[in-house]
């Protein structure tokens, strides 16, 4: 059952991602590559991650790759034209993917294939008592639910705190820079009109 | 077991969508256009009943026009299906379904009722409980806006590509007030499950109404429970900007300017008809469905009865639900419902349309940082509380 919606979400993610490259349309590509997203998507819950998969695609999917198909159908983009192939990218698009697989390979091939097993939650419930007393994490991993909202938080906020704040200072400093190098342009641009 | 789980599954998606969740569309449609006929001193949709002088019957059963949705149902269905010839085919067609597919999906962690017991098998009401109810729903329901985009954008004229540009940008602009205005809720829950949302509505009060159980005694002193009530005021910010966003996300009235139709015919579903046409409607009521079904579950404590009446009526000595209890829950849920679908109706034909930099305006400048403001402010009373 598992390996079967396994094989079928993972077909649907690269069938998007093959459709992506190979479509003219750029709204097309940019449907496929919602596609491909939500193969993904399917492909995390699968491993019991529901919050990576649900984020895939509300961030991914659902925010990002709208604003895509936006600007796209915004700027009104006709099928790309067929350029010519220079010699020395298709030699790099080859020879990037083909080390790819060859490091994927040595890895699957040192690792043993062996059937998954069941994790043992209720050993990895005492790990997150709080001086002995029950916490929520430790309590729904007793229960022989895994979690996975809660055990993310966990590790983010206590053992990468601080990376956390500094990507999100990241951020705000990245936003606020957009916001005023466009402001400054239009500023420019605008006021003639408006007086 | 796993023959058993599929079926009951299979009898819950079918149960959940197609009969109850597909005839409140159709029926939500004839409340609107009944309770507008009351707001307006206007009698309404009220003839369309079994006709029985059709069979040389003396008089039409007219049931005060119930039946006027399967007869909007059969017109869509055989009214020409015309597709302009200027239109990008493949996406003028995927268009409609992109839009009602996703409202439709998000149905399925929507708990419908606690529980119930058939031949000793227990049936929770709820097609797939996950441990991210509300966080499902959004990313779901963030999908819907391509079916609207790409409608505008596939009908390759004026007006509908204007109408899918305005849906875009109103989306995206909501769902981050969307998103921010739940946070304050799930601090003060702890969790994303929406069943044991409801079940902890259930014992320890509504959310926003916290009128028994923990909401009157301190579980830790036995005193009256002050700080949960102080919780109220930021609960309550919550409430109102969700429920607003969720009028702009479904593009309902004060907010419908992706088809307001004095500015853009139709938006974007002006070159469509017939059944294409009625997808789009679908869509729109079943997001408004889905959308009223949050509001209840989250602050209005879902299928409870609320005022400790769960456990008095419906449970046993060893604590555990009745074998109809889901049945009563299931009555209690659609009626908090409708009630919430009667709401959007009437604020639809209550309150004029905004102006489209008002909208705008409203998202950015005044729910985006309330909600914010709103999350510090519930940390700050719940720190104050755990001190």
């Amino acid at each position: 059952m598992h390996s079967l919606a396994f094989y079928l979400f993972s077909a649907i993610a690269v069938a998007g991602a093959v459709c992506l490259v190979t479509f003219r349309s750029p709204v097309t590509s940019a449907m496929s590559m919602v596609v491909s997203f939500l193969g993904l998507a399917a492909l995390f819950v699968g491993l019991n991650a529901f919050f990576v998969g649900v984020i895939q695609v509300l961030v991914y999917a659902g925010a990002i790759m709208v604003l895509f198909i936006f600007i796209i159908m915004l700027l009104d983009l006709n099928s790309e034209e067929r350029s010519k192939t220079c010699p020395a990218l298709l030699v790099a698009s080859l020879l990037i993917p083909a080390l790819f697989m060859c490091q994927l390979l040595g890895v699957l091939q040192s690792t043993e294939n062996e059937s998954p097993k069941a994790l043992p939650l209720t050993t990895a419930a005492a790990h997150f008592e709080l001086d002995g007393k029950e916490t929520k994490i430790s309590q729904s991993l007793k229960g022989g639910d895994l979690p996975d909202v809660h055990l993310l938080g966990e590790k983010l906020f206590t053992r990468y705190n601080f990376p956390l704040q500094v990507v999100g200072v990241l951020l705000l400093v990245a936003t606020i820079g957009v916001v005023s190098l466009s402001k400054k342009g239009s500023d420019r641009t605008a006021k003639p009109a408006d007086q | 077991m796993e023959i058993t789980f599929l079926a009951i599954s299979a009898i819950k998606i079918f149960v959940f969508t197609f009969v109850i969740t597909l005839p409140m569309i159709a029926y939500s449609t004839y409340a609107e256009r009944r309770v507008s006929a009351i707001l307006q001193d206007r009698v309404g949709p009220n003839r369309v009943g079994i006709p029985l002088t059709l069979f040389g019957g003396k008089k039409d059963w007219k049931f005060f026009g119930l039946l006027q949705p399967l007869a909007d149902g059969l017109k869509g269905l055989l009214k020409e299906d015309f597709t302009p010839a200027h239109v990008r085919k493949n996406y003028y067609w995927i268009a409609p379904a992109l839009t009602a597919v996703p409202a439709f999906v998000t149905v399925c962690v929507i708990p419908f009722g606690s529980e119930i017991t058939i031949f000793g098998e227990t049936v929770k009401l709820v097609i797939a409980d996950i441990g991210i109810g509300p966080l499902f729903i959004f990313a779901i329901a963030s999908l819907s806006v391509y079916g609207i985009t790409i409608a505008g954008w596939a009908s390759n004229s004026k007006y509908p590509f204007l109408g899918g540009v305005r849906a875009c940008a109103q989306m995206i602009s909501y769902e981050i007030a969307l998103g921010l205005s739940i946070v304050p809720v799930l601090m003060v829950f702890g969790m994303l499950n929406l069943s044991d949302i409801v079940n902890e509505q259930a014992i320890n009060g509504w959310l926003i109404f916290p009128a028994w159980g923990e909401g009157l005694t301190n579980p830790d002193t036995g005193n009256f429970n002050l700080g949960r009530w102080l919780l109220v005021i930021p609960l309550l910010i919550s409430f109102f900007i969700f429920t607003v966003s969720i009028f702009a996300e479904t593009n309902r009235m004060p907010f419908d300017l992706p088809e307001c139709e004095t500015e853009l015919v139709g938006g974007y579903h002006t070159e469509y008809s017939s059944m294409k046409f009625a997808l789009f409607f679908m869509g729109e009521y079943a997001a408004m469905i889905v959308g009223s079904a949050l509001i209840v579950t989250v602050f209005f404590g879902g299928w409870s009865l609320g005022f400790g009446l769960d456990a008095k009526w419906l449970m046993d000595e060893a604590g555990n639900w009745k074998a109809y209890a889901g049945l009563v829950h299931l009555g209690a849920f659609l009626t908090k419902v409708v009630a919430f679908i009667v709401f959007f109706v009437w604020v639809r034909w209550t309150v004029p349309r905004f102006r489209y930099d008002q909208l705008m305006k409203l998202g950015w400048v005044v729910f985006f940082e309330l909600a914010l403001v709103n999350i510090f402010l519930t940390a700050g009373i719940m720190w104050w509380l755990a001190r």
